[in-house]
C-alpha cells in the first residue's frame, strides 16, 4: 500500500511527509508514504494527498508545470476512485476557479469558488492565523473519534481565501470567523481540508490517520 | 466557536544552539533547539518561532537543519526569522517545515521584496518584523520609527507607515518588537501595539518585554494584538504556557486549552 503525496514545489512537503509517517508508525498500518513529483508514482497510489502553500495560481501553475501530474490525479482520483485529500491550496485547487489576484481555473470537483474570507465583523483580521474549532456539517469518517463544536478540538488555519462551497452536501465542516469559513469539503472518495492537519498536533494526527484508514 | 489568541514562545538560535538555554523542563540538552521545540510543543505552545542570529554566514545553513528536524517532530506551527533576504532562502525554510517566514532588515532595505516573496508564497506565508522605537518625547503626540541591527540603527522610517506600506504589499503578519521594552519585563508597549494593530487589517503579534502573565493579557485585550510572543518568562522556567493560558481565559481572553 503506498500514499502519494505529490511534490509540485509547493512549501510544507516536509512537514506533510513527517505527519503521515508518524500517523502510519503510531496506527501500525501497512503503508508506505512517499513524497513524488512522478505522475506514474501518483497512478499507481493507493492513496493520494495534494498539500499546497502559497497562492492559487502559483500553486496551479506549479502543478501543471509537472508532467502528467493533472492527468494523473484525474486518472486516480475520478476515474480510479482512490482516497484523495487535499490540504490548504490542494484542498482549493478542488473547486471551479480561484479567484486569488487572478482567476485560475481549479480541477472542478467541488462545486464553488475560491474567494476572499469576509468576516462580518471588520475587527477581524485577515488572513485567519491560529486555531480555531470545527463544526460539523455532515458526518464524515476524517472526523471519526475527533471532538468538534465549541468545546472541541482545535485545528490550525492560515488562509485568507476558502472554498464558496454551493453544493451544500459538499460541505462537511466549517469554521467560524465572523460567520461559517469553509474548513472540510469532500464527496465520494475525495476530502479536503483548508486548515493543516500536519500542523493541528493532535487533532492534524488523528485525522490524517482516519484519511489512511478510510474505505469510501 | 472563535479564533484562539495565541502564545507564543521566541527560541534565539545562533550556530545551530539556542541562546541562553531553556530550562523550564529537564532537558538532556538545554541548548538544543529541537529538544526546545519538543517541550513546548508537548506543553502546548500555539505556535514557535526560530530567529536565528547567527552572525557568522559560513554557519547560515545549520539553521535549515534545525528547521528540518523540528519538523520531524513537532506537528505545530513554525516561524522563522533572522537573516532572510532572498527567495531562495524562504523556500529552503518552507521546504525544511517552516509555514511562516519573518522578514527584518531586508524589508527595511528594499520593501518590494515583501512584495515578490507575498505574491511567491502568499501573504499568510510572510511575517514582517519590526523593531519599533518611540522617539517622541513627554507630551507630544507619539511616534515610533523603525531601528535595525538590533535597536542600535535608526532609520528615520516611521512605524506605522512602514507597516502599513508592508502589509500594502502583502505581508499577512507583523511581529512588532518595541525596542523600549525588549528585556525590560516592564511589559509590551502597548501603545505602540494597539496604534499598529488598528493601523492594519492583518494580526500582529505583541513582542518584547513581557514580565508577568497580566501583561500578555493587555497585549491582547488592550493591545488588540492576536497574539503574544515570550522569550524569557517561559525559557527559564518562571510561568508555563499552561499557566499562561489559565490567566488569559480568565481574563476572558479565548485561546486553546485542549491541548495534552
Amino acid at each position: 500500500m503506498k500514499t502519494a503525496i505529490i511534490d509540485y514545489g509547493s512549501g510544507n512537503l516536509h512537514s506533510a511527509a513527517k505527519a503521515f509517517e508518524r500517523a502510519v508508525h503510531d496506527h501500525g498500518l501497512a503503508m508506505k508514504v512517499e513524497v513524488t513529483a512522478d505522475a506514474e508514482s501518483v497512478r499507481s497510489a493507493d492513496r493520494v494527498v495534494l498539500p499546497g502553500v502559497g497562492a492559487f495560481a502559483d500553486c496551479r501553475a506549479g502543478l501543471d508545470a509537472v508532467a502528467g501530474m493533472v492527468d494523473a490525479l484525474h486518472e486516480v482520483v475520478i476515474k480510479k476512485g482512490r482516497p484523495f485529500l487535499g490540504i490548504c491550496v490542494g484542498t482549493q485547487l478542488m473547486a471551479e476557479r480561484g479567484m486569488e489576484k487572478t482567476v485560475t481555473p481549479g480541477f472542478g470537483w467541488i462545486g464553488g469558488d475560491v474567494v476572499r474570507i469576509e468576516p462580518s465583523d471588520p475587527e477581524l483580521k485577515i488572513p485567519q492565523i491560529g486555531w480555531n474549532t470545527l463544526e460539523v456539517r455532515r458526518e464524515h469518517p476524517l472526523l471519526a473519534g475527533i471532538p468538534t463544536g465549541p468545546e472541541g478540538w482545535h485545528a490550525y488555519f492560515v488562509h485568507s481565501y476558502h472554498i464558496a462551497a454551493t453544493r451544500p452536501e459538499e460541505l462537511i465542516a466549517t469554521t467560524d470567523y465572523g460567520g461559517p469559513v469553509t474548513a472540510i469539503v469532500g464527496r465520494d472518495n475525495m476530502v479536503g481540508t483548508q486548515f493543516h492537519p500536519e500542523k493541528s498536533q493532535k487533532l492534524g494526527l488523528a485525522l490524517i490517520a482516519n484519511f489512511l484508514e478510510w474505505k469510501p | 466557536m472563535t479564533l484562539k489568541a495565541r502564545v507564543i514562545p521566541c527560541l534565539d538560535v545562533k550556530d545551530g544552539r539556542v541562546v541562553k538555554g531553556v530550562s523550564f523542563v529537564d532537558l538532556i540538552d538545554a541548548g538544543d533547539p529541537v529538544e526546545a521545540a519538543k517541550a513546548y510543543d508537548a506543553a502546548g505552545a500555539d505556535e514557535l518561532t526560530f530567529l536565528d542570529i547567527t552572525a557568522s554566514s559560513d554557519n547560515r545553513s545549520i539553521i535549515f537543519d534545525v528547521v528540518t528536524q523540528t519538523a520531524e517532530h513537532c506537528f505545530m506551527p513554525l516561524t522563522v526569522g533572522g537573516g532572510v533576504r532572498e527567495i531562495a532562502d524562504i523556500r529552503k525554510l518552507l521546504q525544511a517545515g517552516a509555514d511562516k517566514v519573518s522578514i527584518n532588515t531586508a524589508a527595511v532595505k528594499r520593501p518590494e521584496f515583501v512584495a515578490e516573496a507575498a505574491y511567491k508564497f502568499g501573504d499568510q506565508c510572510i511575517v514582517v518584523a519590526i523593531d519599533a522605537k518611540r522617539v517622541s518625547g513627554e507630551g507630544e503626540t507619539p511616534r515610533w520609527e523603525i531601528f535595525t541591527h538590533g535597536g542600535r540603527t535608526p532609520t528615520g522610517i516611521d512605524a506605522v507607515e512602514f507597516a502599513r506600506k508592508v502589509v500594502s504589499l502583502g505581508a499577512g503578519e507583523i511581529l512588532l518588537t518595541s525596542m523600549d521594552q525588549d528585556g525590560q519585563k516592564t511589559g509590551y508597549d502597548i501603545e505602540l501595539t494597539r496604534t499598529i494593530a488598528d493601523a492594519v487589517p492583518v494580526p500582529v503579534i505583541a513582542s518584547g518585554g513581557v514580565g508577568t502573565l497580566d501583561h500578555m493579557v493587555a497585549g491582547i485585550r488592550d493591545g488588540h494584538a492576536g497574539a503574544v510572543l515570550a522569550a524569557s518568562i517561559f525559557h527559564f522556567g518562571t510561568y508555563t504556557i499552561g499557566e499562561a493560558k489559565q490567566h488569559m481565559q480568565a481574563a476572558g481572553i479565548p485561546v486553546r486549552l485542549d491541548t495534552d
